[in-house]
């Protein structure tokens, strides 16, 4: 049907817009207002695809814990009216050259993967995802919270008063 | 093609007419609200409330609005036009879309999504950027002080939040609100979960920033807190903002705990409109009755007390359910 095409292509529209000014634009502030953008059309793109817990969690995680933290440390880093400071071209080369890698390896990952069609109608992604995470997954899961829970005592070693060094 | 441009403009003038009705709902809501909230608070700590506008000051409110409203909307010199004018969009947009999920009978309401509430606690994710960009594109210190203080707030409590209502989710099987009110025709899940439903109110308050968890915004030390620089109907979104936030955080309480719709002779949505506003009028009582909270005492309050509490709570509900079938 023609409205799926056409909410599909805005969709595309958003999450590109957003991806480029995230990118492009110069105020650094305005990049990461840009990335929640992008982000946000990537959940409303899961709930195209009938997959709001996916989309619940794309907000929750990427909007709500990623990006104010992002926010969070420019708003403590630099002054809302600092000049931003001019383009370093090494910079540039450099980072154009990681992000290639990251894509050519992400494009390799998802091209390798076989993508069966899960439902065509309704949401099963809550109870499927709750049982991989508790059966077949169980490792990779512990794995993660054990990295997070690093994670948060590095930042509380990092962050305590040094009772010694007075 | 007929078929395809019916089913649009089908789909298009429900929209419009729900939104409307949430619309006229949200303004009528926050009028009543604010005006209850004066009549409380005068009754709670002695005083006069509003009393010669309209009978009993009823008409108080309708004056304030018609204010606000004639106002002059004041940019702030040196702010960030475009997210100043962002910022009170942010944080209303995602209080108006919670009422999509709210199911005000068993078949009533708009959308009932698989995931639920969950929908709405993410939503407000959105309405904390835009606190945040509230406060920075102010250009003014208690502005930002504010918008620091408040995003902190709602991150720390967000979690009590979700984990207070898991043991819900556990006994129900579900995250849709209209299973888990069904589920509740034999008993209310503030029976079985009591220590839960006192976790979701406090922290339900934090997330509001109401007092005694109004920090972002206390009076004392930081003027208005995020939004200090904003007038007019900018001011009277982030106001209508806050009051929707407490109505639906209600609604979501009466229908997590209460047991929603169910109740004898009325129909449903006047039972559940009943129990929201018994939640609100607790909520405000809370607000008129209890000191300001410092800084570190609100924080040490959600990850020392209620975050333990919650997982012990979710902990016990798991082995109840796992050994007894006693939610079954």
């Amino acid at each position: 049907m023609m409205i799926t095409e056409i909410v599909f292509a805005a969709l595309v529209i958003i999450i590109l817009t957003g991806a480029l000014l995230a990118v492009g634009l110069k105020n650094v502030f305005y990049n990461a207002l840009a990335l929640i953008l992008c982000l946000f059309g990537v959940a409303a793109l899961f709930i195209y695809l009938n997959s709001e817990f996916l989309a619940i969690m794309e907000v929750i995680v990427y909007i709500g814990a990623i990006s104010i933290a992002i926010i969070f440390a420019i708003m403590l880093s630099r002054p809302m009216t600092q000049k931003t400071e001019p383009e370093n071209r090494g910079k540039v080369i450099r980072s154009a050259v990681l992000s290639a890698l990251f894509f050519g390896v992400l494009a390799k990952v998802i091209a390798s993967t076989a993508w069966p069609i899960a439902s065509e109608q309704g949401d099963y992604s809550i109870k499927g995802i709750g049982k991989m995470l508790l059966s077949t997954q169980a490792l990779p899961f512990e794995v993660i919270s054990l990295i997070l829970l690093i994670a948060i005592i590095g930042a509380l070693v990092l962050s305590s008063p040094e009772d010694n060094a007075s | 093609m007929t078929l395809t441009g019916n089913f649009i403009l089908d789909q298009t003038l429900t929209i419009i007419l729900y939104g409307t009705i949430v619309v006229l709902f949200v303004s009528v809501n926050a009028l009543f609200l604010v005006w209850a909230e004066r009549k409380i608070s005068a009754r709670i700590q002695l005083r006069q409330g509003p009393l010669h506008v309209g009978f009993q000051g009823a008409l108080q409110t309708i004056a304030d609005a018609i204010k606000l409203i004639s106002k002059e909307l004041i940019w702030p010199r040196e702010s960030d036009k475009f997210v100043f004018w962002l910022a009170p969009i942010l944080v209303f947009a995602p209080v108006l879309s919670a009422f999509i999920i709210i199911p005000l009978s068993q078949h009533f309401v708009i959308r009932d999504l698989n995931v639920g509430f969950l929908f709405v606690f993410s939503l407000t994710n959105i309405s904390f950027i835009g606190i945040f960009i509230a406060g920075w594109s102010s250009n003014s210190k208690y502005a930002l002080l504010g918008s620091m203080r408040a995003v902190a707030q709602n991150i720390s409590y967000e979690i009590p939040l979700l984990l207070s209502t898991m043991g819900i989710v556990m006994a129900a099987g579900s995250l849709r609100l209209t299973d888990i009110v069904a589920y509740q025709n034999k008993y209310w899940f503030i029976c079985t979960q009591f220590p839960a439903f006192l976790i979701f109110i406090t922290a339900a308050l934090a997330e509001a920033n109401r007092a005694p968890f109004d920090i972002p915004e206390a009076e004392s030390e930081l003027v208005a807190g995020f939004h200090t620089e904003y007038s007019g109907m900018r001011f009277a979104l982030f106001f209508l903002g806050e009051y929707t936030a407490i109505f639906i955080s209600s609604a979501i309480g009466a229908s997590l705990f209460l047991g929603g719709w169910h109740g004898p002779f009325l129909p449903g949505p006047v039972w559940l409109l009943l129990k929201t506003y018994l939640l609100v009028f607790i909520v405000m009582w809370i607000r008129w009755t209890f000191p300001r909270l410092r800084s570190d005492q609100l924080m040490a309050l959600a990850w020392k007390v209620l975050i333990p509490f919650a997982m012990f709570n979710i902990l016990v509900t798991a082995i109840l359910i796992y050994y007894q079938k006693f939610f079954i």
